[in-house]
Parts: C-alpha cells; structure tokens; sequence
C-alpha cells in the first residue's frame, strides 16, 4: 500500500506545473489572489490556451479531443490547478452537457456541439431548478408540448449560474404529466437567442449577480435539439449528476486558502503583542481544519485509487461532497474570523473585475465575509448535503 | 499509487478474521475478562503459532517485517472483536521499544521470547502527573555501583497478573520534564520493591498501578544509553498510537454495523427506526466519520513505512489520532443513542464498544492533545 505517483506520474506532474507557471496569464493569477473574479472574457481566453494545449476537457475520452488520461493524471492535473489557483474550466458546458451528448445525443448533435464546447466557443448554462423544485428536481414543471417539428416551451427556470454569459441552455422539461414525475421529464437544448426568453438577475447575499431566472414565454424550440428519447430525460440527468459530485472535494483549494490563512495569521496582531498564529484557540482551528483536509484528501486518493481499477464512482463521492463543502465553509469562517473588524465592510464592487476606487481594508480582507456568505451554496447545490445523506443512507446503509 | 493490500496482508487480514469469527464471540470474550488471568493464554499461544506476534518485529530480527500497514490490518480486526489479550502492549508498545534500543544477545532473546510467546512485557512510563508527555519522569534512577536503584510510581501500565517482565522508564538525571536524562530499565514483574496493583480498564483490558520502592537491578538491565532514551520512547509510543487508531477504526465500524442492523429491526410507531430521516442522516454521519477515519489511519500507516523524517511520521500519528478522536466522540454516543436504552446495557455489545472507542480515544492523549502536538510539530 502507497500514495507514491510512478516515475511518468512524477513526470506529468513536473510537465503540468511548469506549463501553469509558464501559461496562465500573471495577471490572472493576480485578480484570483486578491479575490477578484475572472470575468467572461478572461475566462475564455484561459480556456482557450488549455484548448491549444489539449487539455481543455481533460474527462473526455479521446475521439472527442480529450487527453486520454487515466484518473490518476486527471487528479494530478486538477491538484496543480488549484494549487496556483488558475480556475478550472466552467463546469456546464464541458462537465455538465457533453457527457450526456456523448451518451445519449446522436451523430449529428455531436457533430454540432461538441467541438465548440471544446474550444470554449460557446458559453453553456444549466436549466434545472426551478421556484418549486429545488431537492425535488423530479417535481419540475416547465412543459414542452410538441407542435410540428418544434417544442414549445413555456415555465421558468432558477438559479441558472451565469445565464448572462450563456449562448446556449440545457434544460429538464416536462414533455408528459399523465406519468410517474421522473418519467415524463425530456433533456432539451435551447439558444439563449431564441424569442420568449427572458433573463432577470437574482443578486445574492454576497452583493454578486452570479445566478438568474430565466422565464420562457412560448418559446419554440426544434424537435432536433432533443437529447435522446422523449421521457428519457431524467434518467440522462442521474448520470449528469454524478459527473458533477466527482472532483468537488476542493483539497488543492483547501490545501492553498489554508497556506494563506496561516501567512495572514502570522501577519495579523492579536491586539495584545501577539500574532493571531500564535493564539491558542485560534491555532487549534488552523490545526482542526488541516487534520480534516488530509482525512478528506485520502478519502479521495481511496476513491481515485477505486477509480484507477476501473471502479464507477459510486456513493464515496457523496462522501466527497459532503466533507469538502462543510470543511469549505469551515475555512471561509476562519478567513472571517482572522479579519475581525476589517471582515464588517460590505464593499462588493471592490472585488468585481475593473474595480479601481478605494479599497477598504487590508490585503482581501474585506472580502472575507462575502466569500464566507456566497459560499453557503456549497452545502446547497449539486444535490443538497441532506439529499447526500439520503443517497449514502439508501445506498450505503441500506436504510 | 496502490491502496490495496499485499497477497500476504490479505493473508494476514483473513487468518485474524477466521480466529475471531470462530473463537472469539461475545460471550468468549466476556469468559476471558473474567478468568485470573484477564486474558487467555491459550489464545496468547495461538498468537505466537500463527506468526501474528512477529509482526511488529523487523526482518533483521526475526520478525514479520516492523511494517505499520500489516499493524493496521490486525488492529482493525482485533478492534471489531475487543480482544483483551495484550497484542498492543506487549508485541507493539514494548516489542517496539525494545527494538529501537536493545542491543546485542539481550535483544535478540527478548525479541525471540515475545515472538514465540513465552514473554509477556509491559511498558510502565505514564506517571500520575504526566498526563500525555512521555517526558514527565518522576520515577528515579540512582546509579550505586554496579547497580541502579530505582523509585516512583507508575500509572495505565497496559499490563496484567500475566506480566513477566516490566520496562521501567526513570530519570537519571535533569529537571521533571527534561527531555534528556531518562533511561529505560528492565525489570522483573516479581523484584523486591515492584508492588503492582492489576484491575480492569473499562475496555476489559488489564492494567496495573506500579509502585517502584529502592528496585535494585544491575546496571545491565539497562535498555539504551544513558539518559537517551526519549527518542526511542516516544516513537514506539506512535506506532502504539497508530496501532489503537486502527484498533478504534475497526470497533467504530462494528458500531456502525450493528446499529444499522438494530435500526432495520427494531420497531416502533408501527414501522422500522430506521426509516426515520432524523436517524438515518446519523448514521450517514456514522459512515463518513468511519470513512475519514480509516483513510487518515491509512495515510499515516502509509507514513510510517516510508523515508519520512521522524518528526513528520510523528505529524501524522497525530493527524490520525486527532482525527481519528473525533470520529470516536461521534460514533460511539451516536450507536448508544439509537440503540436507546437497550444500548446501555452490560447484556449488549454494543455498550461495551462504545467503552473500548471511548478508551481508545483517552490512551496515548486525546483529540485536543493531539491536535495540539500537530499544530506544534
């Protein structure tokens, strides 16, 4: 039993380190430093230099551009991303759609979409939750009624991350309501462009404009965009879902806010001659969250090892998502706490791209709290952690 | 990368499992505690026929190979079935300190003793006032001529009635927490001025206060150099501390089991408790405490037979134990809360795991002693 990489993992690792040192852009690597977050364009062009690198999509499977790494590679990659902070590419349309379309779509909608998403050419966007389906996906009402050659669409979606950068939505819909809920859901692609769709901001806690509703006024959609069969959908989703629980550990962004927790703790006065590294109490939280990091990074080697031997990822990755969001929060909580009094400014705009007024505070510390409030989606989304512990109760214990 | 395990641990695993699947139930166990001795040494026997006993030994010795993840596979087993008898205290706690400080025929036949089971040794360092710092010696050793005349009082020494030999840790010289300045002695369990006063922890394991008043040993019978022993000390100590992570481990998922199974059988309101959302998200809970714990005891073991520095095998033993701690302060109340009152009955095992986890997270220092050690190392 060992964690060693072989000599070409070791190797991979050299290579991938060097080209993130070399290639992402300094001033990147600057904005994500002081918080500051990356706009549409500067992710893309990021996206992009991975592209001509050829490892956009490190997940697919090689016919479609991807690698052809094994997990082991993968997490290599993903680990030196996160340790520089460079931001892996958005999940919806390279994590979240192309799966399914390679699973499920046929030739020509393949043919169609995946290379764009490839090259970062197109901006996808997820229509799943809506008002009343929350942890309920199942429930979701948005209905698309065949007419001709079209669906015509008409409902509402909620809390669709980045809708306003999107070209393109991938939706759950309900193409029949005289069957059991899950069976009449259908998996649908619509242009953000076509007539009927309307995008209304939701600003969160944290002061950002990071998710939407979108409304649909008889849209009308081509029968062509349809994944796979009519009432298929649900079941599409499921294998969606669990592509998203995987890699949602965080341990290399774990592994770095907690190397600068401790840089500002030994930076930060006690207010009584002292620095807040040497504080007993709050020394024993650095400690606490570091222990539960390595706990939580070997479970996840576990899972990758399973992986490695050609395993599907199972219910570990509940595990996985459930201990890296609470340990997250967890963090963020002790980022609040280093800041004290310079935590309290509510000061959103100065951690927006393009800021360049006054900024409050030292360092990122005004924007401790906004991390801190933003990131209670963590335990929200992809499946709340009580939905996970419902999965690991079912399929773990039996219960 | 490789978490799985050798042909020969695979082995190893399935021979511990078979012997206490087949002789090592509930009530055998109980039989055990009661009996004279506090532990059968019949089984002990057994032990050292199977080869289980030379685990902890290197190759150079004799031994099975010193190999912390081999450790881990037997204590885990052990920890489901709460075996009582002294694998732990004996091959482990003292068969590692001997090995990091024996020299020459003394080692050779100490070591050949407790590998064939003839030798039943205790390690006696913990003083009433020492709480987790093995280097808070009181107990004295004073050197006259060919002789050391040894004093103090030990506390927790994981021994019984059965104990033939002690390994004394006293101060020569130095201040009452001085790292230097304390030697190893061994000493026989029946010298004049060893008072040993032998009872039952609350895990069924047997363990003995000992007053040392003027023991007289020949100087020979020290283990080491003078005064240096700290070191050595402190390490067999970790791999007893990994050793009791992977001993918690193995009883927290007994816990884990067998409350699921309780909560799929027992009924109340008309259906199965275990259909309950508010106890079901517990053990989820149960699960992932269990999960994270195993993978940090892997992580360490893993530590521990690589070229690591001391001091960073040392983290790691923390790592685990902190870790490993807080699963314990989770999943032993839980199992007894679902259980409900029948949970804290001596009839069930059930409350009698919860007092081998507790016990097991209190040994070798707790959750916050040894947070702290890693927030220091």
């Amino acid at each position: 039993m060992n964690a060693d990489y072989t000599a070409e993992e070791l190797a991979f690792e050299v290579e991938v380190r060097t080209f993130l040192e070399n290639e992402f852009p300094a001033e990147y690597k600057a904005k994500v430093d002081a918080n500051i977050r990356l706009g549409k364009e500067e992710l893309t062009h990021w996206q992009k230099i991975l592209f001509k690198k050829g490892w956009a999509a490190t997940s697919w499977p090689v016919e479609h551009g991807g690698p052809g790494w094994t997990p082991t590679q993968r997490h290599i990659f993903a680990t030196e991303l996160g340790m520089i902070g460079a931001p892996e590419p958005i999940p919806f349309g390279m994590k979240m759609v192309a799966p399914v379309i390679m699973a499920y779509g046929n030739e020509e909608q393949k043919k169609r979409f995946l290379p764009d998403i490839l090259e970062s050419n197109v901006w996808w966007c997820q229509g799943y939750s809506e008002p009343n389906s929350g942890s309920d996906l199942a429930s979701l009402k948005t209905a698309a009624v065949r007419d001709g050659d079209e669906y015509v669409v008409n409902g509402q979606k909620t809390w669709n991350t980045y809708g306003q950068y999107a070209d393109w939505i991938f939706c759950l819909v309900r193409t029949d309501n005289t069957v059991k809920k899950q069976e009449g859901i259908s998996f649908l692609l619509i242009d953000m462009k076509t007539p009927g769709i309307t995008l209304k901001p939701i600003v969160l806690i944290d002061g950002h404009h990071e998710v939407n509703e979108v409304f649909f006024d008889d849209v009308r959609v081509p029968a062509e965009n349809l994944i796979g069969e009519e009432n298929k959908g649900w079941t599409y989703a499921k294998v969606l879902l669990t592509h998203e629980r995987t890699n949602i550990s965080g341990v290399p962004r774990g592994k770095r806010r907690l190397k600068a927790l401790k840089r500002i703790a030994l930076e930060t006065d006690d207010g009584f001659g002292g620095n807040m590294l040497e504080n007993a109490s709050f020394k024993t939280k650095i400690a606490e969250a570091e222990i539960e990091l390595q706990a939580l990074e070997y479970a996840e080697l576990r899972t990758l090892a399973a992986l490695s031997v050609g395993k599907a990822p199972g219910p570990e990755s509940s595990i996985l998502k459930i201990v890296g969001t609470e340990l997250a929060q967890s963090i963020d909580a002790l980022f609040v706490e280093i800041a004290g009094n310079h935590s309290l400014p509510f000061v959103p705009e100065q951690f927006e791209n393009g800021f360049e007024g006054h900024a409050v505070g030292p360092g990122n510390s005004a924007a401790s709290a906004l991390t801190y409030f933003n990131n209670r989606k963590l335990t929200i989304f992809g499946g709340s952690n009580e939905v996970q512990r419902n999965i690991i109760s079912k399929a773990v214990l039996g219960l | 990368m490789d978490f799985s395990y050798t042909e020969e641990q695979q082995m190893l695993q399935e021979s511990v499992l078979k012997f206490v699947q087949n002789q090592y139930d509930f009530a055998t166990r109980n039989q055990i505690i009661a009996s004279d001795d506090g532990y059968s040494k019949e089984y002990w026997s057994l032990f050292a026929e199977l080869g289980w006993l030379t685990v902890p030994f290197d190759e150079a010795d004799g031994g099975f190979g010193g190999c912390a993840v081999d450790m881990v596979v037997m204590m885990e087993e052990f920890g489901k079935a709460m075996l009582v008898e002294p694998f732990a205290g004996t091959a482990i706690l003292a068969g590692r300190l001997i090995s990091e400080l024996a020299e020459g025929e003394a080692r050779a036949a100490l070591i050949r003793q407790i590998m064939e089971g003839g030798l039943q040794v205790s390690l006696a360092y913990a003083e009433a006032g020492s709480r987790f710092n093995a280097a808070s010696v009181r107990t004295t050793a004073k050197v006259e001529g060919d002789n050391v005349i040894i004093s103090g009082t030990k506390v927790a020494v994981l021994s019984g009635s059965g104990t033939d030999k002690l390994l004394v840790v006293a101060r020569e010289s130095g201040g009452d927490t001085d790292r230097s300045g304390i030697s190893v002695f061994l000493v026989d369990a029946n010298a004049d001025g060893v008072n040993m006063h032998t009872y039952a922890n609350v895990d069924g394991k047997s363990a003995s206060e000992i007053r040392l008043s003027n023991v007289t040993v020949p100087s020979s019978a020290r283990i080491g150099v003078v005064g240096g022993a700290i070191e050595a000390l402190e390490s067999a100590i970790d791999r007893a501390t990994l050793a009791s992570a992977a001993e918690a481990l193995g009883a927290m998922e007994s816990l884990l089991k067998k409350t699921v199974e309780y909560s799929k059988t027992r009924k109340q309101f008309g259906t199965a408790i275990g259909t309950f959302q508010a106890l079901q998200h517990r053990m989820a809970d149960m699960f992932i405490e269990c999960q994270l714990a195993r993978s940090i005891v892997v992580m360490a073991a893993m530590k521990m037979d690589s070229g690591e520095s001391t001091s960073e095998k040392a983290k790691a033993v923390s790592a685990a134990k902190s870790r490993v701690g807080k699963a314990i302060n989770k999943v032993g109340p839980e199992a007894v809360q679902i259980h409900g009152g029948i949970g804290t009955t001596e009839e069930l095992d059930v409350g009698h795991l919860f007092k081998c986890v507790t016990a097991l997270e209190m040994q070798y220092g707790n959750t916050d002693y040894h947070t702290a050690r890693f927030s220091s190392l």
